[in-house]
């Protein structure tokens, strides 16, 4: 029991992953920072602002309403974090696993972004508002096909079990070649999910102030803030246990370090997207992924299942 | 259209989009922009009246400083209307001078335009890029003239500094470096599909409106006028320099980015050749301090736009009136027809295709009864006493701090 306590809130819990989160902060800032020639910002810098807007005061506006403008950030932090417990990071399994917990990870990675809606919407400032209502929008554009592209490579694996896949796959490196249309549609969702450039359409700078944040400052800022940088790494995490299971069961300090270079692949990738787009408008978005994402991602679950159906039997039941 | 599905989302007067104070008011139908509401005036800074104060030679000083972009371009405007009145001839190698400075100078504000254009749609990389290689023509200035924005190149009669043989060498070279980064800004404008997304079919405004507005400058030029007071009303050299005004079809920011684009090109074409055909001589004419009556406008091809000034002189030092408009003036007003119909997301861009300087375009605003529209005029007294006034009936009372400031005072 205590172990477990330990295991949720310090390691790989949520201080652990808070830590990383920041590290990773720092990571996509720098790399950010190198490939548009600028200097970028120093190793601590995430760390530093966590602490000074922890030391702020919270501003709630009178309008909001405070209960769920306060509850908004939690619920986001604690969701990204209880996902975290379903991903398989360096050892063969997770830290709780059972048949169909990809599921659940995607439910659970969808939370932050309902409540970026709620906070949003229950701030009623006007800029929050259009900020809420337009996370929404986007959350319907890339939620399909992240969803069937994380859920294909299980067909082939015959498990909805994150850990069944990592293990599967990592018994079978070749077939993770199946899974690349996956793999680049699940790293386009992925940006969207996180809201960062070409997606971050919620927060527009230039458009809605903040977006959906335009109301929060403090502490409450410095979780949401908290929220996001976790999410990032448990959705690198999810990307990279499923389309990279690469040194899955090393264990210890190796298995690590290989979990750490992998998440910070998928960080490059992400960032040189960022580096490289403008803002795309709503609509363009939901067009776009509709249009092109969504089929790519229909498209993989008809490889996969026609896979399974012809080679799969030799395999199924490996991975279990 | 039902009003209730109508928001009204104000943008600015303080705004991240915004880089001076003006308010929007955007009234919004889902995401789309129903109409726009515009309001000026936060920014006036009583140029046109301070310039009646002072003399010529200290109106140069603060003619400057309407606009930390276009410096250069106002004080040309206001001399070349002094010099018209006084009856001076400039001498060849000080217009050349001005010439090429104003073209490093439309070389530095179109950069800073594309970082700025590229910000409001969301692609940094571009910001930081241009902005970086902006630098270099900053850098330039500042070795030619002692100052990156302000330069203080000009007198009344002429330049105020006379280029070296190792300057121009310096500056055909980075004019060389500018040409090979520009290329490749083209490059990213015509070629980076989600910036064309964003820019494509976007702020749309057709050669009709932009005759019937009077819309001037790249804005204008982008949907086909071919009007440029370089080539109209030739001032400085531009008579004797061989080039060509860049005109675009695509009437929306796709077509102002293009055009500011093939204007870089055309100026480092100007640059360079000033640089190989400038005439030998003295740099400017002796001014009188008095300026003899008369009156005079000029009009001089700013980054933005044209600028157009008018000077009336009384045989005194000081200018009795003077009248600046900047291209801000008439191209902001293009902006509501712009946006009709576009989408939010679409706002911020508009705005800043058309390159504003609120701060140059703000002047005096008659306050008038806003719903009734009912004009009335207040001299200082009355205006003070309202203002007693008013704040009595909001609760304040100055009186008693009066006093005890006048107290301190004695």
């Amino acid at each position: 029991m205590a172990a477990s306590i330990i295991e949720m809130i310090v390691f790989p819990g949520f201080i652990f992953l808070g830590v990383l989160g920041m590290i990773f902060e720092y990571v996509d800032r720098i790399l950010y920072a190198r490939l548009q020639n600028r200097k970028g910002p120093p190793w601590f810098q995430p760390f530093a602002d966590f602490i000074k807007l922890g030391a702020k005061e919270d501003v709630i506006p009178r309008e909001a309403d405070s209960r769920m403008f306060k509850l908004a950030p939690i619920l986001a932090a604690a969701a990204a974090v209880v996902a975290s417990f379903y991903i398989p990071m360096w050892g063969g399994s997770a830290l709780h696993s059972f048949t169909g917990d990809a599921v659940v990870v995607i439910y659970l990675l969808t939370i932050p972004t309902v409540s970026f809606f709620l906070a949003g919407w229950y701030s009623t400032s006007l800029y929050s508002t259009v900020g809420a209502v337009r996370t929404i929008t986007q959350l319907f554009a890339y939620e399909v096909p992240l969803f069937l592209v994380i859920l294909a490579p299980g067909i082939l694996a015959g498990t909805w079990s994150l850990s069944g896949m990592a293990v599967f796959y990592s018994q079978h490196p070749l077939l993770c070649l199946t899974n690349v249309l996956g793999f680049v549609v699940a790293i386009v969702a992925l940006q969207g999910k996180l809201e960062r450039i070409p997606f971050d359409i919620p927060e527009a700078e230039t458009e809605i102030v903040a977006g959906t944040f335009t109301e929060y400052s403090g502490r409450l800022l410095a979780i949401f803030r908290l929220a996001i940088d976790i999410e990032t790494v448990v959705g690198a995490a999810l990307v990279s246990a499923i389309f990279l299971p690469f040194g899955i069961g090393l264990g210890g300090v190796l298995g690590c370090l290989v979990f750490i270079i992998k998440i910070a692949v998928v960080m490059f990738i992400l960032a040189v997207f960022k580096t490289s787009m403008a803002r795309l408008r709503i609509e363009q978005m939901v067009n776009f992924c509709w249009k092109y994402v969504a089929p790519a991602a229909v498209l993989q679950l008809f490889i996969s299942m026609i896979l399974g159906a012809f080679i799969g039997d030799a395999f199924i039941g490996g991975g279990e | 259209m039902n009003p209730d599905k109508i928001v009204k989302i104000p943008m600015g007067p303080q705004h991240p989009a915004l880089k001076e104070p003006a308010c929007f008011t955007i009234s919004l139908n889902g995401e789309k922009l129903v109409d726009l509401d515009l309001r000026l005036g936060y920014n006036h800074r009583g140029i046109e009246k301070a310039a009646e104060e002072r003399t010529y030679i200290q109106n140069i000083y603060l003619l400057e400083r309407i606009c930390g972009i276009c410096s250069h371009s106002h004080t040309t405007c206001m001399i070349q209307c002094v010099e018209q009145i006084a009856g001076l001839e400039v001498p060849a190698r000080g217009r050349w001078l001005r010439t090429m400075v104003g073209e490093l100078e439309r070389v530095h504000s179109h950069l800073l335009w594309l970082g700025v254009a590229a910000h409001e749609v969301g692609f940094d990389t571009l910001l930081m890029y241009s902005w970086r290689d902006r630098e270099i023509v900053m850098d330039l200035l500042a070795a030619m003239t002692g100052n990156r924005v302000n330069y203080s190149f000009n007198l009344i009669g002429g330049a105020k500094l006379d280029i070296t043989e190792e300057q121009k060498k310096d500056i055909l070279k980075a004019v060389d470096a500018l040409e090979e980064r520009t290329k490749y800004y083209i490059e990213v404008a015509t070629e980076e599909t989600t910036l064309v997304a964003r820019l494509s079919n976007v702020g749309y405004i057709s050669l009709d409106d932009v005759m019937r507005i009077g819309v001037v400058g790249p804005t204008g030029r982008a949907s086909g006028l071919d009007s440029d007071a370089r080539k109209d009303d030739p001032y400085a050299a531009y008579d004797e320099i061989p080039f060509k005004v860049i005109t675009d079809t695509h009437c929306d920011v796709y077509g102002r980015a293009l055009v500011r684009m093939g204007e870089l090109m055309e100026s480092y074409k100007i640059i360079r050749y000033v640089l190989q055909n400038l005439p030998d001589g003295p740099i400017a004419v002796k001014a009188p301090r008095k300026i003899p009556a008369g009156e005079a406008i000029s009009r001089y091809e700013a980054p933005r736009g044209e600028d157009v000034h008018y000077v009336r002189a009384n045989g005194t030092d000081k200018p009795e009136r003077m009248r600046v408009r900047a291209p801000t003036m008439v191209n902001l007003l293009a902006v509501p027809k712009m946006l009709k119909g576009d989408n939010l997301a679409d706002v911020a861009i508009t705005i800043a295709a058309i390159d504003p300087c609120f701060s140059c375009t703000d002047r005096a605003i008659r306050v008038s009864d806003y719903d009734g529209g009912n004009a009335k005029v207040m001299t200082w007294e009355e205006t003070r006493q309202f203002s007693i006034d008013w704040y009595r009936k909001n609760g304040v009372d100055f009186t008693e701090l009066n006093k005890r400031f006048a107290n301190r005072i004695k």
